[in-house]
């Protein structure tokens, strides 16, 4: 590979963001024409930015860019385009109401009359050339989330891109779909075009990439050839010294039940049922897991429990110590927590729902304990001590207990929101996609967390999408498929495969579904 | 070798400090002072300096221009005190007007029907209570329907106005003294009953103290308190507010209670407190402008206190230099809408940093 000129050249990269952060001091990167390269790193470790660099949605501070030797001006996506490099970002640029094939059009400035029958044809010659599935009469708000992100790639395509950037693509697809996008990614990559993926999951970097280059606090660290490396080399330089990649999964203490699920049902607005006579029972000091695809009902299952979610029948126990049980059906959050139920909830949507993106660290702990007291006014002191706490048992990366929380990279939001969860000391801890969009450090952190309040005795029930953890990580995995429990497996014996099959097809028989009462 | 690097580029600044954010402002006053300077001499032939003297002469030349400032400050800033939360929550309440103005009428109904009835201290308590609740009344409306539908509380709050001086030409015509005049005339003219007491010989002192009184309240109440604390949770997010056991709707209904009470407070100042009658149009249009100053303060009540001065300040200046140098009353506009332009403009640079090309350094590469 030493001797082809890269497609391109990153000199020097310096982008600073304010007086404080820089998030890329003086990288260099070089791109081959014909490779995969996986670019690794921590959040916040700059890479996004460095891309967005690329795709002319930043300008640099310092530092030149060269394509295929000839240095370049990238100033808006625009030019990115002239300069065929393409950028496919983790939310999606659409527009809804259009078909795939307006969407890709779309902004185009093509001479002449607007001709959808051309642009189909040439949208299906792509398409055909490298595997895509794309109906181009289709409208965007009818489909799923890797068909969006399809049409995504198939529009820079179009334009003429030869360069790819994907900002962690897998992160909303199934591990099915994952496969199918690396394939098409492979067939690309014969074709000669160039791909910069961003990935924080590492068995994704070993399968598709040819090399990796991996970046620590904003510099270049280096590269390495895929094929001559492995994960736990990657994570050590990603992370800056040794980590260890096993989770733990101690035995429980004697288990009792805390949650008791029966003949769960719920309705969406439209009255299509989202979850399907569910029956489930947690325990205390156990970690259930629930395995799914995206969208089978796991959101409703949780903020049933949580008191969010209106149920259309069924029956939802809490197991006091005592041995007393409480009906939580039809009570909100507040109702909940006054039946002496300490229930916390990390949900999916954290700053859409956990925590209040524009105010800051204390004010977010303030969330959970500001009804304390009978004072009219709030007291900010003990919310201020609580994150001062957190930012220090759980490394949150911040300028002060005083900094908006959306300035706070994905880890960081996540730690202060798990952080104010377990402050309260809870019975029961639900967690949605807990790491999801988290590098590898800060998941362990997460898994460890998780792993503590579990050895206190809490029944947690834990939301996942990384088969590869639910089974190292849970005593239990509950299967759901389209809203029905498929089974509930043992998490020490069952493997990957088995629950795969699950997740797609209702009732596969099982001898471990052993649980049921 | 970076010749084609662009001439200016954009970025976003983390924060800036507060000494740099004032800086930014002055320098764009002054340099809205500057382009304002040049149109006068430039349109008109004046002396700009004489226009400014003039127009800082009709807030400041008298001792009464001194208290009609102050008193039009205090209006617009008790209507915008009433927004502030409401704003805060993401609840544009555009039926400023419409609130003060109920609040007006059920005062002013206090002051006709039954203002021989009682004694002068329990009249006066009575109708700034029936003030108070008819804003809030006016309010609630919308704010029911916004929490229980989901109403577009914009639309609606903006219609309630129209209703609200439907109603009052309505009871204008009821009362009209002398009849057929078109107008209700000073209320209890003899008698003064109902009116409030001046304090010593000043009409406006007590307005200007009851807001004064207002806005450290208001500016409390947002800041300090689980109420405060509840709407601005309710207003960046509502599903977090719903996740952690707030029912939005109570807090909707609540906010906007207290919104159109204090729009009724307004309305019972402007009538009672001092002009002493009823008409359609005696907000004045305040329910809007007490928009723009809630919006330009961030909705913070104490820079609220700033954003009224100059709103009030160019307002009367503008009405100034229209009767002193004989301008079209437009003249005043056009000042006023340039040197708001800049101010707003300014924000962009106090947001965003602009960086241009270094010159000579890279090329000598």
């Amino acid at each position: 590979m030493e001797e082809k000129t890269p497609k391109l050249s990153m000199r020097g990269i310096t982008k600073r963001f304010g007086t404080k952060v820089v998030a890329n001091d003086n990288v260099s990167l070089d791109v081959y024409a014909g490779e995969i390269l996986a670019l690794l790193g921590e959040n916040g470790s700059g890479k996004t930015t460095l891309m967005n660099i690329l795709a002319g949605i930043y300008y640099p501070d310092d530092g030149e860019i060269l394509i295929n030797g000839t240095p370049v001006t990238i100033a808006s996506p625009r030019e990115a385009f002239e300069h065929h490099i393409g950028m496919i970002h983790q939310h999606f640029k659409l527009v809804d109401v259009l078909t795939a094939a307006e969407n890709i059009v779309l902004g185009m400035n093509e001479e002449g009359k607007l001709d959808m029958k051309a642009a189909s044809a040439k949208i299906k010659q792509i398409c055909d050339a490298y595997g895509f599935e794309v109906n181009p009469a289709q409208k965007i708000y009818e489909m799923s989330v890797s068909e969006k992100q399809t049409v995504e790639i198939v529009k820079v395509l179009y334009r003429g891109a030869d360069l790819l950037i994907l900002d962690e693509p897998t992160a909303v697809l199934t591990p099915q779909e994952s496969e199918k996008l690396f394939a098409v990614l492979r067939n690309m990559r014969d074709d000669g075009k160039s791909i910069i993926i961003i990935t924080h999951k590492m068995n994704e970097v070993l399968s598709v990439s040819d090399r990796v280059a991996i970046l620590r606090s904003g510099a270049y660290i280096c590269d390495r050839i895929t094929s001559e490396t492995n994960a736990q080399e990657l994570t050590d330089l990603m992370v800056g010294h040794k980590v260890s990649l096993n989770i733990k999964r101690p035995e429980p203490k004697d288990p009792i039940e805390r949650i008791r699920v029966k003949g769960l049902t719920v309705k969406n607005i439209e009255g299509i049922n989202k979850l399907t006579d569910v029956s489930f029972t947690a325990r205390s000091g156990e970690i259930l897991g629930i395995a799914g695809i995206a969208g089978s009902g796991q959101k409703e299952l949780l903020e049933g429990i949580a008191g969010l979610q209106p149920i259309e029948s069924g029956t939802i126990e809490y197991v006091h110590h005592d041995g007393t049980t409480e009906n939580l059906i039809g009570k909100d959050p507040l109702e909940i927590a006054a039946l002496g139920v300490s229930l916390s909830f990390v949900p999916e949507d954290r700053l859409g729902m956990g925590l209040v993106a524009n105010m800051d660290l204390a004010d977010n702990m303030m969330l959970r304990s500001y009804r304390s007291g009978h004072s009219v006014f709030t007291n900010r002191k003990n919310p201020e001590h609580l994150a001062r706490e957190v930012i220090k048992n759980l490394e949150v990366n911040t300028p002060g207990v005083h900094a908006m929380v959306r300035k706070l990279s994905g880890g960081n939001v996540q730690k202060v929101l798990v952080g104010r969860e377990i402050a309260s000391s809870p019975t029961v801890l639900l967690t949605a996609y807990a790491v999801r969009g988290l590098d590898i450090n800060s998941s362990y952190t997460i898994y460890d967390l998780i792993n503590q309040q579990k050895e206190r005795g809490v029944a947690v029930i834990y939301v996942g999408e990384d088969l590869d953890v639910l089974v190292e990580l849970c005593d239990r995995i509950l299967v759901l498929c389209d809203g029905h429990v498929s089974g509930i497996l043992d998490g020490r014996t069952c493997d990957k495969q088995t629950i795969g099959m699950m997740m797609t097809h209702i009732g596969e028989p099982t001898e471990e579904a052993n649980d049921e009462q | 070798m970076n010749s084609k690097t662009p001439l200016i580029h954009i970025t976003k600044r983390s924060d800036i400090p507060v000494g740099r954010a004032i800086l930014i402002r002055v320098i764009a006053i002054a340099a809205a002072l500057l382009l304002c300077g040049f149109l006068t001499t430039l349109l008109t032939g004046l002396n700009p300096i004489e226009v400014y003297a003039s127009m800082i002469r009709g807030s400041f030349g008298t001792s009464r221009k001194l208290w009609n400032l102050l008193q039009n400050m205090a209006m617009l800033l008790c209507v915008a005190l009433a927004l502030a939360p409401a704003f805060r929550m993401r609840f544009w309440n555009l039926g400023g007007d419409g609130q003060a103005l109920m609040g007006c009428l059920a005062a002013s109904a206090c002051m006709i029907l039954i203002g021989d009835k009682v004694s002068n201290t329990a009249l006066i308590i009575i109708e700034s209570v029936a003030a108070l609740a008819a804003g809030a009344i006016w309010a609630l409306i919308p704010a029911i329907f916004k929490a229980k539908w989901n109403t577009n509380e914009t639309l609606f709050t903006l219609m309630m106005n129209y209703v609200a001086t439907q109603i009052v030409a309505f009871f204008i015509i009821i009362w009209e003294s002398p009849k057929g005049s078109g107008n209700i005339g000073v209320i209890n003219q003899h008698t003064e009953a109902g009116w409030f007491p001046s304090i010593g010989s000043n009409k406006y002192l007590l307005n200007v103290l009851i807001v004064i009184a207002l806005t450290l309240i208001i500016f409390f109440y947002m800041r300090y308190t689980k109420h405060g604390y509840e709407i601005s949770v309710v207003g960046e997010s509502e599903r977090t507010a719903r996740y952690i056991g707030i029912k939005v709707h109570k807090v909707i209904i609540r906010t906007m209670l207290l919104s159109g009470a204090i729009c009724g407070l307004a309305g019972l100042l402007l009538g009672p407190g001092t002009n002493h009658t009823l008409a359609t149009g005696i907000i004045d249009g305040r329910g809007f402008t007490a928009v723009m100053v809630a919006w330009l303060a961030k909705f913070d009540p104490l820079v609220m206190i700033i954003t009224s001065f100059l709103l009030v300040f160019l307002q009367r200046g503008s009405n100034e230099i229209a009767t002193a140098f004989m301008l079209n009353k437009s003249f005043g506009d056009i000042l006023t809408g340039i040197i708001l332009f800049f101010i707003i403009g300014s924000d962009f640079f106090i947001n965003y940093q602009l960086h241009f090309r270094k010159s000579g350094r890279k090329e000598a590469k």
